[in-house]
């Protein structure tokens, strides 16, 4: 192969691949390069956590006080329903698509995604998805109101924005099922030659498994959505009891996408997160082939676990009991996972900068959010539970302290390589710790007022939780406001303002995407790169690193 | 084999292996729909969504009365979309031995200023009494024409079959009516003014 190269870069040296990037506004448009895709899907993705976030704070701001102070109930719910649609749909569904577009090719030594133009199109369908979703909050009767989860009958009052919000649904799914397409062929079609399925980038197995799912269930939601467009419009009833349909059909349909999809917004966190505990503990990540097992084991459960979401919906018992075990069962492999990030950091030579803090506090937060889940799953309690803030605080710890910090702390991690600029790490831990101390200031008091009866979705609530709501409250805008630190240290490095990063960047980064000069070139791996290197025996347990280390004797 | 033919075979794969993953996508988006009919099916062989329709029991072939056993029938009725109807059992609960056949009366009056096709839809809890409660007449299994103003006495006759699971002793009856005006007039006339918001 390598003998090739010189060849291989004479024939081809007229060919516009190998030249830089277009110049101007069209080189975003018509870019077909994972690299700048994979920039717009971040910057998409920020943009979208700032809305979203700003939501957020209309929430917050009006639950400071019981009563109504700042926007009337409809407005609330709106605010409530929307925020949730876009930080999933358009914040950390793009992040983690926008982390795959950068990484999966470097990681694999692959040149390019492998659909490079479906790529392009995948990305410049979500600002029209959004458009139109934003659009409803000016139209007659608002935007949607109902939930995120869009149960109908209530979800069929939404006055003219309906439609509008089915059609950003369907471009929204249309979105992550080509990236998702994209990153299954990209894995397993172009990875460079010896690298087999099990030396693979954790990372990378993590996607791998999370485009299965987003293929799988992302066409089950375009179809429930169909349905209630149906419903409304075309006189169908599949969810009108009047017609001989069924509410609780739909609540069905939904979560049998909707429980994978929470799986769809935590497995690339888990990727990041094994990509970066090794590197600042030192030592290759502990059992990495029980982790590609749990991580494929927790997708399966995802599939057969739908409906501990509707305990109180009136199932039978043996259901209950079903959907109550199943659900209890993926705290195995999740618990594999975390014994193998701890055993991983176990004598390491730790070294704490800014991804692995994040990373750090993703691993003991998530598990946090983990252990609320698994109260969520017992159908006793989660009648008491069910649609109160507890609900609120669980996915809330496992949707922002898991996969937005590893979002946080991949971009801190991989900056370096993208923009050839190290971040300012004082203003990274500052950020990291106000994040992290503000993140449980909001949402733990959640778990206290949840389980104390205080409903979510409502804007107004009994005076006993009103000094719970208040520290939230302060809590949410204290952590967005630390977000700007962020924002603005990344873009000193893509402004190139800072100390020039190396190669490897960091000391004990191993993988592929470090063999490669920093700022990565527009075009990496023209020619695939070979594998006799260290890098890749490297993410293992049984390779060179871990050997320097006495394991633990009482293990 | 030359890089070039190389690069060329591996786009045609890739390709190829897109095209199969959209071809998984449509059939998920199949399977959604299929959902409806699979879920019906299930709820039907298990009773487990308190359906009771098309459960008409034979009024020839009655089992024999158990009258070592008193099961008490309630009944509970709602108007969905808070219309402004009356809709009232007669009675609010019977007791009754399993096998026996029993007839009850409901009261419905439409007070809107307009005619209206009403359905009844009915629900069973206990989910494990559902498939027990036979009925031989029910103003639920067809659309009820109101004219405005109009009042009804409508019957349901009705039997609790003797092999009723033994720890259940009462077994609720919901009717729910809802509007079904606009999605009838669709299957008998086509529609002159679909626009109701």
């Amino acid at each position: 192969m390598a003998s090739h190269d010189h060849a291989h870069d004479h024939a081809h040296g007229h060919d516009d691949h190998h030249h830089g990037p277009a110049k101007g506004l069209m080189r975003w448009i018509k870019t077909t390069n994972h690299k700048d895709l994979g920039t717009l899907y971040l910057c998409f993705s920020f943009t979208m956590f700032f809305i979203g976030g700003l939501m957020s704070l209309v929430i917050r701001a009006e639950l400071w006080h019981p009563g109504l102070q700042f926007v009337d109930p409809e407005f609330f719910n709106q605010m409530t329903t929307l925020h949730a649609l876009v930080m999933i749909f358009g914040g950390v569904m793009p992040g983690f698509t926008g982390l795959a577009n950068w990484m999966v090719p470097m990681q694999v030594g692959a040149s390019d995604m492998a659909l490079p133009r479906v790529n392009n199109w995948g990305f410049w369908i979500l600002p029209f998805a959004f458009t139109l979703l934003l659009s409803t909050l000016f139209m007659p009767g608002g935007g949607p109101a109902g939930g995120w989860t869009m149960y109908p009958p209530l979800v069929l009052q939404t006055g003219e924005g309906f439609p509008f919000l089915i059609f950003a649904i369907h471009l929204m799914g249309i979105s992550s099922i080509t990236g998702a397409i994209n990153v299954v062929v990209t894995i397993l079609n172009l990875r460079a030659p010896g690298m087999s399925l099990l030396k693979m980038p954790l990372f990378c197995w993590t996607w791998l498994i999370t485009a299965y799912l987003l293929i799988a269930t992302m066409p089950v939601l375009a179809g429930a959505v169909t349905m209630l467009l149906t419903d409304k419009y075309f006189g169908t009833t599949f969810f009108s009891a009047g017609g001989g349909g069924d509410p609780v059909l739909f609540q069905h349909v939904f979560w049998f996408f909707g429980h994978p999809e929470v799986y769809i917004l935590i497995l690339p966190a888990f990727g990041v997160v094994s990509t970066i505990i090794p590197t600042f503990a030192r030592k290759s990540l502990f059992g990495y082939d029980s982790m590609v097992y749990a991580t494929a084991s927790i997708a399966f459960l995802s599939f057969i676990v739908w409906a501990h979401h509707m305990f109180t919906v009136g199932m039978p018992l043996a259901g209950e009991l079903f959907f109550m075990f199943s659900t209890m069962l993926i705290a195995v492999p999740t618990g594999v996972k975390v014994f193998n990030w701890i055993a991983t950091m176990w004598r390491g030579s730790m070294t704490f900068e800014t991804p692995m803090l994040f990373a750090i506090a993703f691993v003991f937060l998530f598990s946090i959010g983990g252990f609320s889940g698994l109260m969520l799953a017992i159908a006793p309690v989660d009648f008491q539970y069910h649609d109160t803030y507890f609900v609120v605080a669980h996915f809330h710890y496992v949707l922002v302290p898991g996969a937005v910090f590893s979002i946080i702390a991949a971009v801190y991690y991989w900056i370096p390589k993208w923009t050839g600029v190290m971040y300012n790490e004082t203003w990274g831990k500052i950020h990291f710790w106000l994040s992290a101390i503000f993140i449980n200031v909001t949402f733990f008091p959640q778990h206290f007022s949840g389980l104390a009866g205080m409903q979510r979705r409502v804007p107004d609530y009994a005076v006993q939780f009103v000094d719970f709501n208040m520290i939230s409250t302060i809590g949410a805008f204290v952590f967005f406001i630390a977000q700007f630190i962020f924002i603005f240290n990344m873009i000193g490095c893509m402004a190139r303002k800072g100390q020039k990063a190396t190669d490897r960047v960091w000391e004990g980064a191993h993988g592929l995407e470090w063999t490669v000069p920093s700022p990565a070139p527009y075009h990496t791996f023209e020619d695939p790169p070979l594998m006799t290197d260290t890098e890749l025996t490297a993410v293992h347990d049984s390779g060179a690193g871990y050997s320097d280390h006495q394991p633990p004797k009482h293990a | 084999m030359s890089e070039e033919a190389q690069d060329g075979g591996r786009k045609r794969s890739s390709r190829q292996h897109g095209l199969r993953l959209v071809v998984v996508v449509v059939a998920m988006f199949g399977f959604g729909f299929a959902l409806g009919p699979i879920y019906d099916a299930l709820c039907k062989v298990t009773g487990i969504n308190g359906k009771t329709s098309g459960m008409q029991a034979n009024a020839e072939a009655l089992p024999a009365i158990d009258t070592s056993r008193w099961v008490t029938v309630q009944f509970i009725t709602t108007v969905n979309g808070g219309r402004p109807w009356e809709f009232r059992p007669e009675v609010s609960e019977v007791r009754v031995h399993p096998g026996q056949l029993s007839t009850v009366s409901f009261h419905a009056k439409n007070t809107e200023g307009r005619d209206l096709v009403a359905q009844a839809v009915p629900n069973v809890a206990p989910w494990n009494a559902a498939k027990h409660l036979r009925k031989t007449e029910c103003f639920c299994f067809n659309n009820q024409m109101f004219k405005a103003g109009e009042s009804k006495e409508m019957p349901v006759r009705f039997m609790i079959d003797p092999a009723l699971p033994a720890d259940v002793d009462v077994v609720t009856l919901s009717y729910t009516f809802f509007d079904v005006t606009e999605s009838a007039a669709h299957k008998t006339a086509p529609a002159k003014d679909p626009q109701q918001s």
